[in-house]
């Protein structure tokens, strides 16, 4: 959908928020109209919606309305004066007048005053031509300013450009709050006030700070929000308003905002989320909203390349010499190593389109079912748990379901730092009052914020999630708090009666649990009867759930505990996994999985294999296929050795890294497809140049099962978009897949996938994005699932034995390992890393409580040496109360970090889901970078001037030509 | 033993009252004489403080203005009182002199006459008897007898109290409030602080009837952080009234609970307007909130608040304790009850004067005031607070009530007169009015945040003789932008003071 430029309608003030606005209208004229709208609108919006426009400043509907710039007066009959539009409620039979002499001339006269202390250099200002306050000045008609120039005023006020993507020119601020209210309403970070009283009041970060200084978290919103030049982003700054736009969504994370690419030509200025974005709503995080400079980084590689072992230098091909060479390769393998010899993985970073097209070709090209994806290190639990459970292997509820919850509890997850903007709906229900119970080892900013305070920190030791779960719901049913009414309605009650027989067993009350969890009885008693009484209760988990060895335990557990309380099957309910990339949900709805064809069905079952083997023309292997450690292994054991790895970097990204070096360089043939030459890519024999989310069409399916589009911004980098190259590959492998368009890959997906029946792009185009299932019974989606029944039927009770993981802290090991990320960087940070994002977070740390520390005499900013059965590396260290004694805690956004060469091969016991989230370790002041470190530096160098010979032999072949 | 009254009260302390007590105590050691001594609240005659009272047989005979150096020479006349004594202090049978016999008291009527920390004193004097009589009465019939008292606001925008009370009664919520806008900011008014320092227990009364009646269990008294020992008096008074079961739980026995507590103001004028106030209250910047909603309906932390000032709290116990027929006896027009006027500036008898509305501006002045300080002839008065009108001498013949000052353009606000004398340069007061408003405006809204400085620079222009013509007309139109575009009344008002300076500038 390309549009052309236009400032998104701005309806004033937001819709209203009384309690009986559904289904309540008034009627009222404005300037002769009648109209009706809901009761509770403010009279600016009422006309704005007749089409009448009322200027305005300090009001736009994204923030409750202010009244402070009073440029939106208007005359009512029967009341005093002249009230702001955007303040005044509309009240049956108001009879508005939006325009006389005697308004325009209070308008001109307030708008002067504005404008008597306001630079006069709108030609050369940034803002130039998107500027409210120069449109609201023509509007009104001013023409001059009587007071002259020489009075007070703020103009040598002295810019601000701490922040690397926005500066704040307080000399072109107008103080209509607009930059405050979007900090504290939609971002809920409170970094910005007003200073001072009266003409010397302004706008200030933090303490009178600088924006980087302050707690600020660059969201943006601010920027956003700002009616003026005094916000706005460099990248306007530096070339100007955009003339075209195209709506897509984020690449980051699972939130899965949409946003308006603004574009000059074929480059990006800016990234505006879009207000109709269901997602976000017009909100982003840092990262989306400012971090896409990755794309046009120099570090892209646009030609595929070709080598014969690792220690060549790279050699550029073109794209058929790079498909066929790879083809020969696979297939010779299969030829003396057979079959099952070649398999691939799939990028939950790329598309559903793409998705489809790998998992397609391995199926119906490598013959096998060697396809895995990155989900498999996160979620794979989830969707096991909750598929045994409720039926479906997704979450349950859509985002704005957090709207009417009146209690969440989140375990195991940070949304404030990995999902922003989800973080800040949720901060937002929690300042209307709902209440939260946090779980989770470390003291997450969410556990005291501004404006917000968890009613119970439950601080539990890392891998005792399933002890604590049970705990929970043991006070429940021994405290007959459960609802039993829905058990009865809606779970299969003889499994219940056997979980109950489990449950009840004083080996899960919170008395006998507190020496494995470490949570005072007491507190999580009290934690427990909150959970069943508060009316809607709703859980929210991330992979400090997922990410163990009794991971999917924990799901399950989960799911209990929403059937045992009927917090399951309506609005601000249900269980919730924030799933971490952009499209971890549709890689595994596309049937990235070794047993399960698309929409989570059996490969064994005959019937399942018969769908896609008539649409496409092939028969398909009735075996399971193998898991991405059990590739691994097998290329160690030499019976697997050839890999099709897209967009994904499993050579930072998985476990026990120095097992991962080891399977990688086993591999005769290692193709590699990403846009930039990751760690992986440096063990690969092909390299195909990928394509960014700016460069191509699809869909991503974000963690509410919401599909939203993707649009083509730019031509692809490297000539191709992945879907192409994917089928490049496919072609020459001798695949029959032919597709001009992603759509046509889409209406393939919807034609063998009844959860995605009634999907098609124009379908997309129309409503905007669409949650899963969407089919004949669900025309428009489904925003919660399980409402009547379950998917599966009644609901099931799972039994969850608490089984402690075999990482326990020793006398060797005697501290606990556990992982995280933050706000501004993604994942391996391949993407981030190449922005200015960089700035916060230029490495990462180990976070320790300082008793610890003293124990080990370590102090604050040393190199310390961690520790574990799997490996060591070194990092610099950080001293916290964050984190309880007994517990360190790190990230792993930069490669060299190695924090995957300490986990261990420890995983999940139904998906082998990698236990990131407990090592054992010991840790020790050193002085230098670990051996691994030491050899992974090399190999780096090494690889980076194999790559450089490549630009060499393109500049030689160029010189020839 | 001999009771003798030295105030405690803040303009008494200023002039000497401590000092005047302590050589009182001393005096009487030297003569080993047991005295009681008082520290009763000041009666408001501030040109007579240190007013020094003792009880004798026919009633209690004042002394004033006391001084330290007056007490020996007056200390046979303290120990052995006539009321014939014709020196120049007594001043004979307090109750009896004109400034005081032709007031009608109803919120000062103790003020000055009892301890103010004195529980017993309080009922004694009728003090609870309001209460009492709530007591009996349901939520609804409470709110229709203010409402039919006619009790309007005297916080300035004299509201009638009684229809914002049904709108808190009438807004269902389970936690509601009741505030005391006791943040007097003013310039030259003091009759909260009077009230407050003189008869707390009739706030605290006031309070708990305004608690019962809506429905709040919870109050807070904003007070001005100016005012310490108003809020040491308040502050005893509310623990005495907390061990004596009249605040907390089972409130006089009945099954009522209201909990009251002290929060010290901000220091900014801007505070003492409703909205900022509750932002204030809230720990966040003194900045005005646009209403609607109505602090009745979404008030403090968003629940139904009910906020009025000192003294209309203060009045709702007497008319409690006497019923609504007897108040509505004082007053006229719509403006039922009394006024507290309150002379400041250059007089020569400042203080406080409570009489019904509808008394004549030029009595006040003359009668009561007593001309100016200086002796200089009085040139203009400013009535209502730092946002009134001028009046000059051709306007003095008004009555003192809502309708008729805004029938003038004039407002009588919380029933501050300020005098000058014929030395004040009208120019210069509308500056002051823009300085003012430039000074303590909260900052939100355009109007007011620019346009004051914009009024000042103006103003300046006027003076140095800039195209006065042109720039008077800029003035004027500022003021009209001002007055109808300003969120608040602290803007829209600004001109009020500035228009009518600059009338009577003009005149001359
Ligand atoms: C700038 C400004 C300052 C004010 N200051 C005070 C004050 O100091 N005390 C007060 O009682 N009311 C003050 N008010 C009036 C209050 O906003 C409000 O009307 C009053 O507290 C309501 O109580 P009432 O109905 O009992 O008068 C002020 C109003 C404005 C606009
Ligand atoms: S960028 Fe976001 S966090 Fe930073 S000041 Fe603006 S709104 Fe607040
Ligand atoms: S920075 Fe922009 S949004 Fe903030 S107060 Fe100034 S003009 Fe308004
Ligand atoms: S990273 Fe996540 S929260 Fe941030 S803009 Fe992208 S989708 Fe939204
Ligand atoms: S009129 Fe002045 S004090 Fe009132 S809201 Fe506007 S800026 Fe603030
Ligand atoms: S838009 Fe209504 S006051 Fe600013």
């Amino acid at each position: 959908m390309l549009q052309y430029f236009q400032p998104d309608k701005d309806l004033g003030t937001p819709t209203s928020s009384a309690a009986d606005a559904q289904n309540k209208t008034v009627g009222l004229t404005i300037d002769g109209v009648l109209t009706h709208v809901a009761v509770g609108t403010s009279v600016m919006r009422a006309a704005a919606q007749a089409g009448i426009k009322i200027p305005k400043l300090c009001a736009t509907d994204s923030l409750a309305a202010f009244g402070s710039c009073r440029i939106c007066l208007v005359e009512i009959e029967g009341q005093k004066g002249y009230p702001a539009a955007c303040t005044t409620p509309v009240q049956a039979n108001m009879v508005v007048t939006t325009q006389s002499d005697r308004i325009a001339s209070l308008r001109r006269n307030i708008m002067e005053l504005t404008i008597s202390d306001h630079p006069l250099d709108c030609l050369t200002c940034a803002t130039n031509g998107n500027c409210e306050l120069q449109d609201t000045a023509g509007e009104v008609g001013l023409r001059e300013v009587r007071y002259g120039f020489d009075g007070a005023n703020h103009l040598q006020a002295a810019k601000d450009q701490s922040n690397p993507y926005f500066t704040f020119d307080p000399a072109k601020c107008i103080v209509c709050s607009r930059c405050v209210r979007a900090c504290d309403e939609i971002q809920g970070t409170f970094a910005l006030s007003i200073e001072s009283r009266g003409f010397e009041a302004k706008v200030s970060a933090g303490q009178n700070q600088s924006f980087a200084d302050s707690d600020c978290v660059s969201c943006g919103a601010c920027v956003a929000a700002c009616p003026t030049a005094t916000l706005t982003e460099n990248t306007i700054i530096k070339s100007g308003q955009a003339e075209h736009s195209v709506i897509t969504t984020c690449a980051y994370c699972g939130v899965g905002c949409a946003f308006k690419a603004e574009m000059r030509g074929n480059t990006v200025v800016k990234m505006t989320p879009w207000k109709d974005g269901k997602a976000n709503q017009g909100h982003a995080c840092v990262k989306g909203r400012f971090a896409f400079g990755y794309v046009t980084h120099q570090d892209r590689i646009t030609t595929p390349m070709i080598r014969d072992n690792i220690d060549q230098p790279w050699q550029p091909v073109s794209w058929e010499q790079a498909f066929s060479f790879a083809a020969q390769r696979l297939r010779d393998i299969q030829a003396r190593h057979g079959k099952n010899s070649i398999g691939g993985i799939s990028s939950s970073r790329c598309t559903n389109e793409e998705v489809w097209l790998v998992q397609k070709m391995i199926r119906a090209g490598f013959g096998n079912n060697n396809i895995d994806t990155c989900a498999r290190v996160c979620h794979s639990p989830t969707g096991y748990g909750l598929k045994a459970t409720l039926g479906e292997s997704a979450g349950t509820q859509a985002f704005a379901s957090v709207d009417h919850t009146d209690l969440i509890m989140l375990m195991g997850a940070n949304p404030t730092d990995a999902h922003p903007v989800f973080g800040s709906r949720l901060k937002k229900r929690l300042r209307e009052g709902a209440k939260l119970i946090v779980v989770d080892p470390r003291k997450i900013a969410l556990v005291d914020a501004p404006h917000v305070k968890a009613a119970f920190h439950l601080q539990l030791r890392p891998g005792t999630n399933v002890a604590f779960i049970n705990a929970m719901a043991h006070v429940i049913v021994s405290e007959n708090i459960a609802n039993e009414s829905f058990i009865q309605d809606r779970c299969d009650t003889t499994a219940y009666q056997q979980w109950h027989e489990f449950i009840i067993d004083s080996k899960h009350s919170p008395e006998t649990t507190e020496d494995i969890t470490g949570i005072p009885a007491q507190q999580l008693r009290a934690a427990a009867r909150l959970f069943a009484s508060s009316g809607n209760s709703a859980i929210y988990y991330g992979l400090g759930v997922t990410e163990h060895s009794q991971g999917s335990t924990t799901v399950m557990g989960i799911a209990n505990l929403a059937m045992l309380t009927g917090n399951i099957g309506r609005e601000g309910v249900g269980v919730n996994p924030l799933r971490g990339q952009n499209n971890v949900q549709g890689s595994c709805d596309m049937g990235s999985f070794p047993h399960e064809l698309p929409g989570y069905r059996s490969v064994t079952d005959a019937s399942n294999r018969a769908i896609f083997e008539q649409d496409w023309g092939v028969s398909l292997d009735p075996e399971p296929g193998l898991r991405i450690p059990n590739m691994f292994d097998a290329a160690i054991d030499g019976s697997f050795k050839g890999l099709y790895c897209q967009g994904e970097d499993i050579a930072q990204s998985d476990p026990n890294t120095q097992h991962v070096e080891a399977a990688l360089l086993s591999l005769e043939c290692l193709i590699v497809q990403d846009i930039f030459l990751n760690e992986t890519a440096k063990y690969a024999h092909i390299f195909l140049p990928g394509s960014s989310f700016l460069e191509k069409d699809g869909t991503f399916t974000n963690a509410e099962r919401r599909v939203s589009r993707v649009r083509q911004a730019m031509p692809p980098k490297a000539g191709l978009a992945d879907w192409q190259t994917t089928l490049g590959l496919a072609k020459a492998l001798g695949v029959d897949m032919h597709y001009d368009h992603p759509s046509e890959i889409m209406a393939e997906i919807a034609r063998l996938t009844p959860t995605f029946a009634g999907f098609s792009y124009a379908r997309l185009d129309e409503l905007g994005s669409i949650q899963w299932p969407c089919n004949e019974a669900a025309p428009m989606g489904t925003a919660t699932l399980h409402i009547d029944t379950f998917v599966r039927g009644k609901g099931l009770f799972a039994v969850t034995e608490f089984t402690p993981t075999t990482e326990r802290a020793n006398r060797k090991y005697p501290l606990l390992l556990t992982t995280g990320r933050i706000l501004s960087q993604y994942n391996v940070g391949s993407q981030t890393r190449r922005t200015k994002n960089n700035q916060w977070h230029e490495e990462d740390r180990l976070e320790m409580h300082p008793s610890d520390a003293e124990q080990r005499g370590i102090n604050h900013g040393d190199w310390v040496g961690i520790s574990s059965r799997a490996g060591n590396t070194v990092l610099h260290v950080k001293l916290t109360h964050n984190v309880q004694p007994g517990v360190v805690y790190t990230t792993f956004h930069h490669p060299l970090s190695g924090a995957n060469v300490v986990t261990t091969d420890n995983s999940d016991w139904a998906t082998n889901c990698p236990e990131y989230k407990v090592t054992a370790v010991e840790i020790s002041k050193v002085l230098s970078p670990s051996k691994w470190q030491q050899r992974q530096q090399s190999f780096n160098n090494k690889q980076q001037s194999l790559l450089d010979q490549k630009d060499k032999t393109i500049a030689s072949n160029s010189h020839e030509q | 033993m001999l009771d003798i009254f030295v105030p405690a009260d803040t303009t008494a302390c200023a002039l000497g009252a401590d000092a005047v007590a302590a050589a009182v105590i001393t005096e009487a050691n030297i003569r080993k004489v047991e005295i009681n001594l008082i520290r009763n609240g000041s009666r408001g005659l501030f040109w007579l403080e240190p007013l020094v009272e003792i009880t004798t047989e026919q009633g209690r005979i004042g002394f004033g203005p006391v001084t330290v150096e007056h007490i020996p020479q007056l200390i046979n006349h303290i120990f052995e009182p006539d009321i014939t004594d014709n020196t120049a202090l007594c001043l004979g049978l307090i109750d009896q002199i004109p400034s005081l016999k032709n007031q009608q008291r109803v919120n000062f009527a103790r003020a000055g006459i009892i301890d103010p920390l004195s529980l017993k004193d309080y009922l004694a004097h009728g003090g609870y008897l309001g209460l009492q009589q709530a007591l009996t009465m349901t939520a609804e019939s409470m709110v229709d007898q203010v409402i039919a008292s006619g009790l309007r606001g005297r916080g300035g925008a004299a509201f009638p109290t009684g229809i914002k009370w049904r709108t808190v009664l009438e807004t269902p919520a389970e936690q509601k409030y009741i505030v005391c806008n006791a943040d007097e900011g003013d310039s030259g008014t003091f009759a909260d602080r009077l009230l407050m320092e003189a008869d707390p227990f009739q706030l605290i009364e006031g309070m708990t009837i305004a608690a019962l009646a809506v429905g709040a269990s919870q109050g807070y008294i904003y007070l001005r952080a100016e005012y310490p020992k108003a809020h040491r008096v308040l502050q005893q008074a509310i623990d005495l009234a907390y061990s004596n079961s009249y605040l907390g739980k089972n409130i006089a026995a009945s099954e009522h609970q209201f909990d009251l507590q002290i929060r010290l103001g901000a220091g900014a004028y801007i505070c003492g307007e409703e909205t900022a106030l509750l932002e204030s209250l809230e720990g966040k910047r003194g900045q005005v909130r646009a209403k609607p909603p109505l602090p009745a309906i979404s008030g403090l932390f968003g629940k139904p608040t009910m906020i009025n000032n000192v003294l209309t709290l203060a009045t709702v116990a007497s008319i409690f304790a006497r019923g609504a027929d007897w108040y509505k006896t004082f007053g006229c027009n719509r403006s039922v009850g009394t006024l507290a006027i309150q002379l400041a500036g250059n007089i020569a008898q400042g203080g406080l004067i409570e009489l019904a509305f509808g008394a004549n501006l030029r009595d006040i002045l003359v009668d009561f005031g007593g001309g100016t300080a200086t002796g200089k002839p009085i040139h203009a008065v400013q009535v209502g607070g730092p946002l009134g009108a001028y009046l000059a001498a051709s306007e003095w013949d008004i009555k003192l009530d809502y309708e008729t000052f805004n029938d003038a353009n004039a407002m009588l606000g919380h029933g501050g007169i300020v005098v000058f004398d014929d030395s004040v340069d009208m120019l210069q007061q509308a500056r002051f009015a823009m300085e003012f408003c430039a000074l303590e405006s909260c900052g939100k809204c355009t109007p007011c945040r620019i346009g004051s400085t914009r009024g000042i620079e103006v103003i300046d222009k006027i003076q140095q003789g800039e195209q006065p013509k042109q720039n008077l007309i800029l003035l004027e139109e500022l003021c009209d932008t001002m007055q109808y575009g300003s969120l608040c009344a602290m803007g829209g008002l600004t001109p009020m003071p500035v228009r009518s300076a600059i009338k009577h500038l003009k005149k001359r």
